[in-house]
C-alpha cells in the first residue's frame, strides 16, 4: 500500500542558487498528485528531493523535512539507497538498459537488492509486467526480446514495472508520457490512475490537461515556491492564486 | 499570452453581445407593438426571430471550437461555459418576443378594452434588467450583476398582481375575456424574459467570481 508524503520547510540548492524555497506540503497516501508549473519552477527539483535524487548532482544539496510514511528521508539514519527503493522514480525519458531482457530490466532492481530466489523473482516480475499493463504485450518473448526493442510506450512501461518490481510504496513519475503519442500516453494514464490503488503518486507534468486527467491534488509551483495546492477540480475551474490562474489559461509561463 | 486564442475569445464575446442587441431590440420592438396596437413592430419581431437563431447557432459552434481546439482552463473554462448558457437564455428571450408579438397581434384584432394592467411598465423593468444584465457581461462587473438579481423580485410581483387583477377582470366581464387572457401571457412572457436576465446575471457573476448564485447563497467550489 501507498503511504503519505508529508513536507515541511523543504530548501533545496544548486551550489548558491536556491531552487526550492521552504516547501510545505501534504501529499495524501494512494492519491495521485501532480505538481505543474512553468520550466525552471522546481517542480522536477521537488520530486527529486523526495527520493534524494536532487543530492546525486554536484554541488546540489537540501535541507528540511520529508517523512515518507514513517521514514524521515533527511534524517540522520537515513540510508539514500533504501530511501529509493521505497520511492522508485520513472523518468521522461524511457531508460531501459538496453541490453538486457524484458525480464532482465525488471529484475534488475531485485538482483541489485540481492534477490536470488528465482520462482519468487519470476512471480515479482509477472507481478510487475502486469501491474504495468504490459504483460500480455511481452509475456512470450521475456528472454528472448531486449528492453530497447520495444515500442517508446512499451520501454516506458516497462521503467514503471522496473520500478515496481522494488515494492515501492511512493512512486515519483517526472514527464512520464511527454515523449509518447498520444496513444501510449493515454495508457500511461489509465494505468497512473490504476497503480494509485497500490501506490502513492506524483507526477511532474507540463501537460495541464494530463494533470487534470489523473491527479486528484494539484500542486502549482512558481520560481521554488509552492504558490497554490488544492484539489485538482479547483485548480483548474476556480484557482485562488492569480498567479496559477494566469499560468493555467496560458498567460504566463 | 495565447493571441490566437484571445482573439477567438473577444470574437465570441462580441458575437454575443450582438446577439443580446437583437434580443434586446425584439423586446423594445414587441413593447411598442403593444403601446401602439400596430402590427408592423409584431411583424418586425416575427421577421427578426431567425437572425437570433442564427447567432445561436454561430456561437455554439465558436464555443465548441473553442473548448475543442483550445482546452481552456479557470476563468477561460468559466467564460466559455457562461457564454453558452446566456447564449440558450437569449434565444428563449427572442421566444418571449415573439410570444408577445403573437398575442399583440391577436389583441389587435379584438376590440379595444380597457384592462387594469400596466404592461408597459413592466416591459420596461423587465427590458432594463436584460440591459444591464448584458452590461454587467459586457465589463465583467459581478456588482452589475447582483443589481440584476435585486430586480427579478419586482417582476414577479407585477406579474402576479396583473394575474390577479385580470382574473378579477374575467369575472366580472366575461366579454374581455380574450383579451384579458392576451394580456395575462404578455405578462407572463415578460415574467420569464426577466428569469432570463437573472439566468445571465448569474452565468456572469460566476464567470467572474467562479461562485455559483443559483437557488440563493452564493455556493464556491471547496
Amino acid at each position: 500500500m501507498g503511504v503519505g508524503i508529508e513536507v515541511h520547510g523543504l530548501n533545496a540548492w544548486y551550489g548558491k542558487n536556491l531552487a526550492l524555497n521552504s516547501i510545505d506540503m501534504s501529499v495524501p497516501a494512494n492519491h495521485v498528485t501532480a505538481v505543474i508549473g512553468p520550466s525552471g519552477c522546481g517542480k522536477s527539483t521537488f520530486v527529486r528531493c523526495l527520493n534524494r535524487m536532487h543530492e546525486t548532482i554536484p554541488e546540489a544539496y537540501a535541507e528540511g523535512s520529508v517523512k515518507v510514511g514513517e521514514m524521515d528521508v533527511y534524517g540522520s539514519g537515513s540510508d539514500p539507497v533504501e530511501v529509493r527503493r521505497r520511492i522508485g522514480m520513472v523518468f521522461q525519458k524511457p531508460n531501459p538498459f538496453p541490453t538486457m531482457s524484458i525480464y532482465g530490466n525488471v529484475a534488475a532492481g531485485l538482483k541489485l537488492n540481492g534477490f536470488r530466489n528465482r520462482k519468487q523473482m519470476d512471480e515479482l516480475v509477472e507481478r510487475s509486467l502486469r501491474l504495468a499493463a504490459l504483460w500480455d504485450e511481452v509475456k512470450d518473448n521475456l528472454h528472448k526480446k531486449s528492453g530497447a526493442s520495444l515500442s517508446g510506450g512499451q520501454q516506458q512501461r516497462l521503467c514503471i514495472a522496473r520500478a515496481l518490481a522494488v515494492e515501492p510504496e511512493v512512486l515519483l513519475m517526472d514527464e512520464p508520457a511527454s515523449a509518447l503519442d498520444p496513444i501510449s500516453t493515454s495508457k500511461i494514464e489509465e494505468l497512473i490512475f490504476q497503480l494509485k490503488q497500490h501506490y502513492t503518486v506524483v507526477i511532474v507534468t507540463h501537460n495541464m490537461q494530463q494533470a487534470a486527467r489523473v491527479a486528484e491534488l494539484t500542486g502549482f509551483f512558481l520560481m521554488g515556491s509552492l504558490i497554490e495546492y488544492d484539489k485538482t477540480e479547483k485548480i483548474f475551474t476556480t484557482p485562488a492564486d492569480k498567479r496559477t490562474e494566469d499560468y493555467v489559461t496560458g498567460r504566463f509561463g | 499570452m495565447r493571441s490566437r486564442f484571445q482573439q477567438g475569445l473577444d470574437e465570441l464575446k462580441e458575437k454575443l453581445l450582438r446577439m443580446g442587441g437583437l434580443a434586446e431590440q425584439a423586446i423594445d420592438r414587441a413593447t411598442e407593438a403593444y403601446r401602439t396596437r400596430d402590427s408592423k413592430f409584431c411583424q418586425m419581431v416575427l421577421a427578426g426571430e431567425p437572425a437570433i437563431n442564427d447567432a445561436e447557432r454561430e456561437i455554439d459552434e465558436l464555443s465548441l471550437d473553442l473548448l475543442a481546439m483550445q482546452q481552456p482552463m479557470a476563468v477561460d473554462l468559466r467564460f466559455i461555459l457562461a457564454v453558452l448558457k446566456i447564449n440558450a437564455d437569449l434565444e428563449r428571450v427572442g421566444d418571449q418576443a415573439v410570444n408577445i408579438a403573437q398575442r399583440v397581434l391577436d389583441l389587435i384584432s379584438e376590440p379595444e378594452v380597457e384592462l387594469p394592467v400596466d404592461i408597459p411598465r413592466m416591459a420596461d423593468g423587465v427590458s432594463t434588467m436584460v440591459q444591464r444584465a448584458l452590461e454587467s457581461f459586457l465589463d465583467g462587473k459581478a456588482e452589475v450583476a447582483e443589481a440584476v438579481l435585486q430586480m427579478d423580485g419586482i417582476v414577479d410581483r407585477m406579474k402576479d398582481e396583473a394575474f390577479v387583477m385580470l382574473v378579477q377582470k374575467m369575472t366580472d366581464d366575461p366579454s374581455c375575456t380574450r383579451q384579458a387572457l392576451d394580456v395575462l401571457l404578455i405578462a407572463r412572457n415578460l415574467e420569464r424574459i426577466a428569469d432570463h436576465a437573472t439566468n445571465i446575471a448569474e452565468d456572469v457573476i460566476f464567470w467572474v467570481r467562479g461562485a455559483d448564485v443559483r437557488h440563493g447563497g452564493a455556493h464556491y467550489r471547496e
